[in-house]
């Protein structure tokens, strides 16, 4: 079985664009949708959920009032700030150390593992989508990144597909990670843009980091010529081909609007540009 | 007053946003805490020095002290230690840095020592000040609440990193007012609601700022009215104004009528936290 993730380092440049066109031209794929933190890929696959799986990842600390005694040695050992006036836990800070449980000589405080997400494996007019929802303001991002990757490694085979499209998330940390380990292939996806180029060359360290072979794809490639030239000198020398190159334009937005992916909406140049960028991937996967 | 600048998803313009109001609003500074991504100084051009390298502790453990009891690794909430009959294994890239592990050992085996997760940068005029995560690294929130210490005494931005995870919790955290930018589009209104959900339940006054207005459909406006949530200014699709972007030029550079709409955003931010 392949796997393939598609990252991209900056946010917006159209990840899940091209991972929905994927969905639909690959015959035979799981789509494990990896961007947990703002899944978008359920707006366009529309998928009907079959199984949910509940994320459960830290738990959080609890103080209990009627037997605190307000001495203050957990907010002496709460290394995160945690501790809030009145002895209150603010969960949003609370890491789930344990570390005042630990210390509370009156025994106040109880660590308690609250849900803090859900996993879906659901059906889709393009086959199994493997899709999650993280909890607002829950960490742990990268362990349901996991997760997802786990469920769809368990239904890639018992749906009989032979590929694994991750759609990744944005950013170079703890979930891109994640989403990248042991994969056999990463399309970047990048733009000509200063900001593009940036985190282009940042991501490609994290892959180069953990030796996924990696292709790129300029979207926007029209918007600046010379940014363009850039990407491509940046790609010759690291060895890295430019696997396709997607024009500035609202297409994809006005297919979005309607809830469909690029190469169901209308037979455009944009269409045309994703399924042979789809081809060029598909021939490094199997080489 | 500490106002961010967030979006739920990337690419929706929180740089562009946040450094064009830094341009155009006197007497204000800059933080960029989209660590793991900093882009702002990239429309800046500011050179920048080191002010910090953001360590956190691990632990270390004394071989001829641990007698294996395996306690630091029950404890260890983050898996960032493994027993082993005769060796404790540290995975310093998981630990976060809590302490717990030297509390537990009976045998006082476990000492601390600081590992470089990322650096603090400031321009030389001090107003801007940015944080660069380590590639590979997990950890961004200590690197962010470290950074927030720099934030001083004048009105500061800080643009928050993207997502409603805990990189953004911890930069909205203790901030007076959040602007969230989206687009008009059905995966802008997803994260936006996200978003709105964060700052909603954290108590921080918001509103939204619309860009690439006309793109799209109708529905970002839609939830804003029914969920009360003003729109505090619209930035309109532009070719030029991608075109500056791509460049790494702010836009009210290039148009600088935009300073007063900045302005006046202002204004009403100020309202709104009074």
């Amino acid at each position: 079985m392949k796997q393939l993730t598609v990252i991209s380092g900056k946010g917006g440049t159209g990840k899940t664009t091209l991972t929905s066109s994927f969905a639909a031209l690959a015959e035979n794929a799981t789509i494990a949708d990896c961007d947990v933190d703002a899944a978008n890929m359920h707006l366009l696959l529309q998928p009907e959920i079959i199984k949910t799986y509940d994320f459960t990842a830290l738990p959080t600390a609890i103080i209990h009032p009627e037997q605190c005694t307000e001495c203050g040695i957990c907010v002496e050992h709460c290394r995160f700030g945690a501790i809030k006036e009145g002895f209150e836990i603010d969960s949003y800070i609370c890491e789930g150390c344990g570390v005042c449980e630990y210390v509370c000589p009156a025994d106040a405080v109880t660590m308690e593992y609250n849900k803090c997400g859900e996993a879906y494996e659901s059906k889709t007019r393009f086959g199994p989508l493997i899709h999650a929802k993280l909890g607002i303001g829950e960490e742990a991002g990268g362990k349901l990144v996991t997760l997802v990757r786990e469920i769809a490694e368990e239904a890639a085979p018992r749906n009989n597909c032979d590929t694994i499209i991750i759609d990744g998330p944005p950013g170079t940390g703890c979930s891109v990670i994640a989403a990248l380990t042991g994969v056999d292939i990463a399309l970047v996806v990048t733009e000509p843009t200063v900001a593009g180029i940036h985190d282009l060359k940042r991501v490609i360290e994290v892959t180069e980091h953990f030796e996924i072979p990696s292709l790129v794809c300029i979207n926007k490639s029209d918007i600046n010529d010379s940014k363009r030239k850039e990407i491509e000198i940046f790609c010759t020398q690291k060895g890295i081909k430019i696997a396709g190159e997607i024009p500035y334009d609202t297409t994809p937005t006005k297919a979005m609007v309607e809830g469909k992916t690029i190469v169901e909406y209308t037979d455009n140049s944009f269409a045309k540009c994703v399924i042979e960028l789809w081809e060029e991937v598909k021939e490094e996967m199997q080489s | 007053m500490k106002i961010t600048v967030a979006s739920g998803k990337g690419g929706t313009g929180k740089t562009t946003v946040a450094v064009n109001f830094f341009l155009s609003v006197p007497k204000t500074s800059l933080l960029d805490c989209d660590v793991e991504e900093p882009n702002s100084n990239l429309f800046l051009h500011n050179e920048l020095e080191k002010v910090k390298e953001v360590m956190i502790p691990v632990p270390v453990i004394d071989e001829k002290k641990c007698e294996h009891c395996g306690k630091c690794a029950d404890f260890c909430n983050y898996n960032a230690l493994a027993a082993l009959p005769q060796k404790i294994m540290v995975f310093s890239d998981l630990c976060h840095g809590c302490g717990g592990c030297s509390l537990v050992c009976p045998n006082d085996a476990i000492s601390e020592t600081g590992r470089n997760i990322g650096n603090i940068e400031r321009s030389f005029s001090g107003q801007f000040h940015t944080g660069l995560l380590n590639i590979g690294e997990a950890m961004a929130s200590p690197l962010i609440k470290e950074l927030k210490t720099y934030a001083g005494e004048n009105t500061v931005i800080m643009d928050a990193p993207p997502g409603t995870a805990c990189p953004m919790i911890t930069t909205v955290e203790d901030t007076d007012y959040c602007i969230l930018v989206t687009e008009p589009t059905p995966f802008g209104l997803n994260d936006l609601k996200l978003a709105a959900e964060v700052v909603r339940e954290m108590k921080i006054p918001a509103g939204v700022v619309i860009n690439r207005a006309g793109v799209g459909d109708g529905g970002v406006e839609e939830y804003c009215h029914q969920t009360g949530l003003p729109i505090i200014m619209e930035i309109p699709y532009d070719r030029r104004i991608a075109e500056a972007y791509s460049e790494g030029i702010p836009f009210v550079e290039t148009m600088p009528q935009w300073k007063e709409k900045f302005l006046q955003m202002f204004e009403t931010i100020k309202e709104a936290v009074r």
